[in-house]
């Protein structure tokens, strides 16, 4: 049941950025770029998202336990450091360069573009490379 | 703003939320798709399964509009592919090191009201118009 539960929610996340116009690069660098045609879609796509998870986090409030599993998500850690400020403007700058982020460049694979294709991959190779220095130097615990 | 499209942006909006509700009211988890897909690249780590599942299903709906409105991608992306391969090397590191991007940060954490969500969300909003903007200044200087 998880496994379906999983497979509806990429959909509606791959449909999502497909209707949205996220899932292209360019309309995400209408927002970010202040200096070319300025494009709102984004804002509007993070605050009618945000919006709706809020009312989804009261739902969570109100149950006691998620439908198919044990237990809701302990509270959010409150570390403020280096490797959170330093990793955000890291993914800000790779974001800001091509207008990818993590979601819609997966999406965007199908689309066979060749762009896609190196940023995922890319992608890949430093997630697994960054977990296994991590592992290896126990940096998580 | 001439390409400005709020209502698509709202409907597109609205799907992305209830994926991240389905997950998180279903199974209790926070779905932001780097924390997602990091653990997909390490089957090792176990808790797998649905990870597969959750990536087929981006797959599925992205090909449906590939092949219904194939115009809905972009085929080429106004950087040259080197920058978009380091720009995926950062966004990889970035993401991990924060742990989390657009959707874990940016939706699950700031709806509710994570500091660190709110402070990474707002880096890399800003670090990334920043970038944006002075990449586009020098792309169109040239």
């Amino acid at each position: 049941m998880k496994g379906a539960v999983a497979l509806l929610a990429g959909a509606l996340f791959g449909a999502g950025v497909c209707i949205s116009g996220m899932v292209r690069p360019s309309k995400v660098l209408g927002f970010l770029d202040f200096g070319g045609a300025w494009d709102a879609s984004l804002l509007v796509v993070m605050a009618v998202a945000l919006a709706l998870h809020v009312v989804a986090w009261r739902v969570v409030k109100s149950m006691r336990a998620p439908r198919y599993a044990t237990a809701f998500p302990g509270p959010p850690s409150t570390v403020v450091d280096l490797r959170l400020v330093g990793g955000a403007v890291l993914f800000g700058v790779g974001w800001g360069i091509s207008g990818y982020c993590p979601g819609p460049a997966i999406v965007s694979i199908v689309s066979g573009a060749t762009s896609a294709f190196v940023f995922v991959a890319m992608l890949s190779v430093s997630i697994a490379l960054y977990d296994r220095v991590v592992d290896l130097r126990g940096l998580d615990g | 703003m001439t390409n400005f499209t709020p209502l698509s942006a709202a409907i597109g909006g609205a799907l992305i939320a209830l994926s991240l509700a389905v997950m998180l009211i279903g199974t209790g988890r926070i779905a932001g798709v780097s924390g997602m897909f990091a653990g997909f690249l390490r089957p090792s780590s176990g808790d797998w399964t649905w990870r597969l599942y959750f990536l087929v299903g981006m797959f599925a709906a992205g090909a449906v509009f590939r092949v219904a409105e194939p115009d809905r991608f972009d085929y080429a992306t106004r950087v040259p592919l080197w920058l978009v391969a380091i720009s995926g090397v950062l966004v990889g590191v970035g993401v991990r090191a924060s742990k989390g991007c657009t959707s874990g940060h940016g939706l699950c954490g700031m709806s509710r009201l994570s500091k660190r969500s709110i402070i990474a969300t707002m880096t890399f909003f800003g670090v990334g118009v920043a970038t944006a903007t002075i990449v586009g200044i020098v792309l169109r200087g040239a």
